[in-house]
C-alpha cells in the first residue's frame, strides 16, 4: 500500500485504507521519540519549511522535530518575519520557496483553500497544518491515532465535539475522518457557533453539552477562541462556561472509561475546569505525544518515491 | 513459458541442527552468557533470536536478553524506493551500552541490511562489540561485511532466489532455492 497522493491537504480526500497506512506507520515511528539518541537518518538530505502565517506553538514545534528527529533540514518562516510583510503574495513567496527545492512544504493559512492553492502551483509536497476554518488534518490523525491507541478501534464509538463548531478546522477534520472510520460523532455548541447545515455532516447536532456527551466514549472539547468575545457570536466568557463546560459535574454523564480530549491550547476554566484536564480521563498529553509521530509519518510517506 | 525450479536445501531437522551448533559457537566465542544480548532483524531474524534464545536458556539456564530490530529507517534506498517499504516496530527494552551484541538475521545477502542494522545499534548506544549470525550465507556481497557464526554456506547465482520459511510465520521450517527462467 502506498499513499497517491503528492499532498496530505485534507481528511476530506483520504480512504479509510490510507489514514489507516498512516496510523499504522505513525506507530512505528513512536519508539524513535523514546530512544536517548532520538534521531534517525531516513530523510537525510530532505528540507521541509514550515511555512506558518498563522500563531502557532504546537503545531510548528511538532513538525519541527518530526522532522529533525528523522534527519531533514526543517526551517521556519513564520509571517511576521518574512517578506509577507512586504506586500509579497501567497503565490510568490511559494515560487520562490520552490526555486530553493525543498522536499516539502508544511502551510498554515488564515484562508481556506491556501494550501490547495500551493499544491496546484509547486512541484514539492505540501501538508496542511490548518487553513482557514476548513482543515487541520494532522490534527484529526493524532486525534484518530489517540482514539485507536485508547479504544482499539473506531466501529460504535461516540464522539462527542463540543464548542465553537463553525469555527473549528480540528472539528470539521475529525467529523470527516471519525465517521470514515465507523464512529459516530455528536456535535454541541451555542448556536451562534453551529454552522446551519451542520447535519448534513452526518453528525448529530446538540445545543446544549449535557445531551452530546451523554453515554460518549470520546469527549472532544475546543478551545474557544476568547478573541472573538464580544463579536456577537457570545456575550461573555463566564456565560460561555456556565454553558459549555466540561467538569466534574458533567462529565458522570459520559461512559465509565470516557477519554477526554483537547486540540489545545487549553483555555483553563472556560471550556475544561482543571481537574478535567489534569484528571484521569484526559489524554491531552497523549496526543501531542502521538502528534510527532503521526507528523513523521507524513513526512516519511509524502518524500520520495518518484518514478 | 516460466519454469521454475525449486530446491529444498535444509529441512526442518537441518535448521534445528545449525541453530544449536550456532548457540553453542556464540557461547564459546563470547565464554558464556556475561554482557550478551540477541538482537533480531526483522522479520526472519526475529523467529531464529528468539530459538536461539531459548537454546541459550536450556544450555546456560540464563535467558539472554533478546530485542527486534526494523531497519527501514536506516536503508540506503529509501530516496529511490517507488513505494516507500512500510517500517515496523523496533523493540530493544535494554541499553546496548557494553554489551556484546549478537545479530541475528536469516539470509546474508549483499550486506547492506547488515549496514543498516549496525548503523541502527549504534544509536541505542555504543556496544562493546557486534558479532552477525545468519542461517544462511548466499555470497555476492556488496560491502566489507562477514559473518561469525553461519548455518549454512550457500553458493548462489544472483537470480536465484533463497527463501527460508519458518513454522512462525505460517510455513513450514525449510530453506528453498529458487530460480526462474
Amino acid at each position: 500500500m502506498k499513499l497517491a497522493k503528492k499532498d496530505i491537504l485534507g481528511i476530506k480526500d483520504l480512504s479509510v485504507e490510507e489514514i489507516n497506512l498512516i496510523l499504522d506507520t505513525a506507530e512505528s515511528f513512536v519508539e524513535i521519540s523514546t530512544r536517548e539518541i532520538k534521531k534517525v537518518p531516513t530523510l537525510r538530505g530532505k528540507t521541509v519549511i514550515n511555512l506558518f502565517f498563522e500563531a502557532s506553538t504546537r503545531t510548528r514545534t511538532s513538525f519541527e522535530i518530526a522532522g529533525k528527529r528523522l534527519s531533514a533540514d526543517t526551517i521556519n518562516i513564520s509571517a511576521s518575519t518574512s517578506s509577507v510583510v512586504k506586500g509579497e503574495t501567497l503565490v510568490d513567496t511559494a515560487r520562490n520557496l520552490e526555486a530553493m527545492n525543498p522536499d516539502i512544504i508544511v502551510i498554515r493559512h488564515s484562508a481556506a483553500g491556501a494550501p490547495h492553492l500551493l499544491a496546484r502551483m509547486i512541484r514539492q509536497s505540501v501538508i496542511n497544518a490548518g487553513d482557514g476554518f476548513h482543515e487541520h488534518p494532522t490534527q484529526a490523525l493524532l486525534d484518530m491515532m489517540t482514539i485507536r491507541n485508547k479504544k482499539g478501534g473506531f466501529g460504535g464509538l461516540k464522539v462527542a465535539i463540543c464548542g465553537d463548531i463553525a469555527h473549528s478546522r480540528v472539528a470539521r477534520s475529525n467529523i470527516y475522518g471519525l465517521k470514515k472510520m465507523g464512529a459516530k460523532v455528536a456535535v454541541a455548541g451555542p448556536a451562534t457557533m453551529m454552522p446551519r447545515d451542520m447535519d448534513k455532516m452526518g453528525v448529530e447536532v446538540h445545543y446544549h453539552l449535557e445531551e452530546a456527551i451523554t453515554d460518549a466514549d470520546i469527549v472532544m472539547m475546543l478551545r474557544i477562541q476568547t478573541e472573538r468575545q464580544n463579536q456577537s457570536i457570545f456575550p461573555s466568557l463566564r456565560e460561555y462556561s456556565s454553558y459549555f463546560s466540561l467538569n466534574k459535574r458533567n462529565i458522570g454523564l459520559a461512559k465509565k472509561d470516557v477519554i477526554v480530549m483537547h486540540p489545545g491550547p487549553v483555555n483553563r476554566g472556560v471550556e475544561l475546569s482543571p481537574d478535567i484536564a489534569d484528571g484521569p480521563y484526559s489524554v491531552i498529553l497523549d496526543q501531542v505525544t502521538n502528534g510527532v509521530a503521526v507528523r513523521m509519518a507524513l513526512l516519511y510517506l509524502v518524500t520520495g518515491g518518484e518514478s | 513459458m516460466a519454469i521454475e525450479q525449486k530446491k529444498v536445501v535444509m529441512d526442518a531437522d537441518g535448521i534445528d541442527r545449525s541453530l544449536t551448533r550456532i548457540a553453542y559457537e556464540i557461547l564459546e566465542k563470547n565464554k558464556g552468557v556475561e554482557n550478551l544480548v540477541l538482537i533480531g532483524i526483522r522479520t526472519g531474524g526475529v523467529y531464529l533470536a528468539n530459538r536461539i534464545q531459548k537454546k541459550i536458556a536450556i544450555i546456560e539456564k540464563v535467558n539472554v536478553p533478546t530485542g527486534i530490530l526494523d531497519i527501514t529507517f536506516y536503508r540506503d534506498d529509501l530516496a529511490r524506493a517507488r513505494k516507500k517499504p512500510h517500517p515496523e516496530k523496533t523493540d530493544i527494552p535494554f541499553g546496548l551500552e557494553g554489551r556484546k551484541v549478537v545479530l541475528i538475521d536469516d539470509v546474508l545477502f549483499t550486506g547492506r541490511t547488515i549496514r543498516a542494522a549496525m548503523d541502527a545499534l549504534i544509536d541505542f548506544g555504543r556496544p562493546k562489540l557486534i558479532q552477525l549470525a545468519v542461517l544462511i550465507d548466499r555470497g555476492h556481497r556488496e560491502l566489507p561485511i562477514r559473518a561469525d557464526f553461519v548455518g549454512k554456506n550457500l553458493p548462489s547465482s544472483r537470480d536465484e532466489q533463497v527463501s527460508v520459511s519458518l513454522t512462525e510465520k505460517k510455513g513450514q521450517d525449510e530453506v528453498v532455492i529458487e530460480r526462474s527462467f
